[in-house]
């Protein structure tokens, strides 16, 4: 608007208390421009109160400016995504042209030749994320319903501490530990027992090196777990109490008043909060780059080291040596952000469906 | 809800009454039964699964602050790394490219995310465009980290033909934004509007009543809003792999590669020397401290209720 031409009016920083103090004597410009009413006030001129106003530089052309600016960071918000869109698909036109929707269908990945496909980080992805969702969802709701249901008050706070703590913590030092602690634990004594028992599946094949999709998936699982814990415990607490009175006074037990009262009015803010954890687990990087195995194959074994989109970025881009190879891993990145994408803005949806009207999160 | 109601001695004297509430069939008390146990065994369930998934997470917690805490001494914060296969050195190189990174994204990203933060808490209630920038801001929030980094490798990166601290910020300052936004939000929506309207009925403008009434009435929780997006990003490694890049020397210059503290233990904890590994857990010890700092703070704040004096 108005920016570039009407500098800020200059008031300096003492501005609020010098006209605080400049008010009193203005007192009885007050009293009349309360006593005239609107008949007065639209007819004859700007009441002295309104003119002492205007000329201290108060008047609409400060408001205006401000709000404007305020307005144009707000907007930058959509400008950030649009931005990422466009400057992703720019970078990624070469790989766009010589491939194209067939890039995500073919299973090739041979730098060396430039023949790429992403069939296999789609592959690893998915089935981290989805097994990582497997193990964690059914705790989380655990944990979530012993925090907002069951637990007692003085164990409340500590413990919604913690969840929010873990969930801040870095990924890269759940990498550290997992590929320091998780890895060897794999590798000798989960790994064999679980070729022992469930074996004859067919799913624990292979040599097990501690590295690769189970091993991913468990430290994925681990992190998502407070995610969508504290997420779910925020939308159970978000059920009215006297739903739950309701359904208490007509004789239930606390779990049918849980499953009656509070799981059945806070479902799709569940479904949401999950999906809102799948999201976090299709875009984790760092810790799943440590402990993948980082090798293109679609195997069945779950020992066997995978790649995700995320992470053969992370591998290999400071590597990639020709334009070719830099486009195709830059059009990985832009399936990524257009998965998490409208992964995110379903879940948002179905969370603000249950909780409008409660307080913003920032997690 | 005992299985053996007491009998109530009926009026007439003809035995004990009958009724439903003291009559209990065979079905209804296994009804009972079953009811009662499986209430029993959901919150056994719901305890086993919260102790399931505390203890682990405690017992990682742990571990890091144990090995990090062993392997932490003051070369640490003084010293650069140290050559392949000499003991000793640190990761103070690290500590200030993580410095500058850090504040390049803060300068660029904090006023950005609160002037939208006013915007969604003090001019856009109740506005269909403000619900769509805070939907968006939301989604932007649950965008991989590794894509801003290939954003900002994009952008700046691949035209300038190198590597930079510049770069690094800019892909850090994109993710303090969204979060930034939302916290200075729900942190303006707290201020009571008598405040508000008091100045304004001084005949104080809007613009200053943002400035000097709403924001510095919830200052205390912005500002811990800012540590914590400024934490949270201060441990994103993904979007530095090839903006900032990492760098063994000091480096000030911001167009030119820089060594970041979460970078520096990704590339440690994958390298083959024990020397360096015990840097990488010293690292991650830096981090969670910071990091357990910031969330305790947002949190004190949070259950105090710091707005409560202003109303």
């Amino acid at each position: 608007m108005s920016i570039e031409r009407e500098p800020e009016p200059s008031s300096p920083p003492t501005a609020p208390s010098t006209q605080m103090a400049a008010m009193p004597l203005h007192a009885p410009a007050i009293v009349n421009f309360v006593a005239a009413a609107e008949p007065v006030a639209q007819n004859g001129p700007p009441s002295p109160i309104r003119q002492f106003l205007s000329k201290r530089g108060n008047g609409a052309l400060a408001d205006s400016t401000f709000a404007a600016v305020m307005l144009v960071c707000a907007l930058s918000i959509f400008a950030i995504v649009l931005f990422i869109l466009t400057i992703l698909i720019a970078r990624s036109r070469l790989s766009l042209a010589q491939f194209g929707f067939g890039f995500f269908t073919r299973s090739a990945w041979d730098p060396v030749s430039g023949d790429f496909g992403a069939l296999p980080f789609i592959f690893g992805t998915l089935a981290t994320s989805l097994m990582a969702l497997a193990m964690a969802v059914p705790l989380a709701l655990g944990v979530a319903v012993f925090l907002s249901e069951l637990c007692p008050a003085r164990l409340r706070a500590p413990i919604s501490f913690l969840t929010e703590l873990l969930a801040a913590i870095p990924s890269v030092v759940y990498g550290l530990w997992a590929f320091f602690v998780l890895v060897p634990i794999m590798r000798d004594q989960l790994g064999p027992w679980l070729y022992k028992v469930l074996g004859w599946t067919g799913f624990f094949e292979g040599y097990n090196f501690g590295v690769g999709l189970l091993t991913a998936s468990i430290i994925l699982a681990i992190m998502i777990l407070p995610i969508i814990s504290s997420i779910t415990r925020d939308i159970m607490q978000a059920v009215p109490v006297s739903q739950r009175e309701a359904v208490l006074a007509l004789g239930a037990t606390r779990w049918e008043m849980i499953r009656t009262g509070v799981l059945r009015n806070a479902r799709i803010g569940i479904v949401g909060a999950v999906i809102l954890g799948l999201g976090r687990a299709l875009g984790e990087t760092m810790a799943v780059t440590m402990v993948i195995g980082n090798h293109p194959d679609i195997s069945k074994s779950l020992f066997a080291p995978a790649n995700t989109l995320a992470s053969v970025i992370a591998g290999e881009f400071s590597e990639a040596t020709s334009d070719m190879y830099i486009s195709a891993l830059i059009e990985i990145g832009l399936a990524l952000f257009l998965v998490t994408i409208v992964v995110n803005a379903i879940a948002r949806a179905l969370v603000w469906a249950v909780t409008r009207g409660a307080p913003a999160r920032s997690i | 809800m005992s299985a053996n109601p007491t009998p109530i001695a009926a009026p007439g004297g003809n035995g004990p009454l009958r009724t439903p509430t003291n009559y209990r069939t065979r079905a209804m008390r296994l009804n009972s039964a079953r009811r009662y146990g499986m209430n029993h065994l959901v919150t056994g369930l719901a305890v086993l699964s919260t102790v399931l998934v505390i203890v682990p997470l405690v017992a990682i917690l742990g571990y890091l602050i144990f090995k990090g805490a062993s392997s932490l001494n003051l070369a640490f914060f003084t010293h650069i790394p140290a050559p392949v296969g000499e003991t000793g050195g640190g990761m103070a190189n690290a500590m200030l490219g993580s410095g500058i990174i850090l504040a390049l994204a803060s300068s660029m990203g904090i006023p950005v995310g609160i002037a939208a933060g006013v915007y969604l808490a003090e001019y856009g209630r109740g506005k269909m465009l403000a619900m769509a920038v805070r939907f968006t801001a939301d989604v932007l929030n649950g965008i991989p980290s590794i894509v801003m980094g290939l954003a900002a490798y994009s952008l700046i990166v691949m035209r300038q033909m190198h590597f930079s601290a510049f770069s690094g910020g800019v892909a850090l300052a994109i993710m303090m934004v969204p979060t930034i936004t939302r916290t200075t939000e729900e942190m303006l929506m707290t201020v009571p509007h008598a405040i508000r309207e008091a100045a304004l009925g001084l005949g104080v403008p809007k613009w200053r009543t943002v400035v000097s009434v709403s924001l510095r009435t919830a200052s205390p929780g912005i500002i811990t809003g800012c540590m914590l997006a400024f934490a949270r990003v201060a441990g994103e490694t993904a979007p530095l792999l090839f903006t900032a890049f990492g760098n063994q020397f000091w480096s000030f210059k911001l167009n030119e590669p820089i060594a970041a503290l979460p970078l520096q233990i990704y590339v440690y904890a994958i390298s083959p020397y024990d020397e360096w590994h015990r840097l990488a857990w010293a690292g991650a010890l830096v981090l969670i401290l910071m990091i357990m700092v910031s969330v305790s703070l947002v949190r004190i704040y949070a259950a105090r209720g710091i707005l409560k004096g202003a109303s």
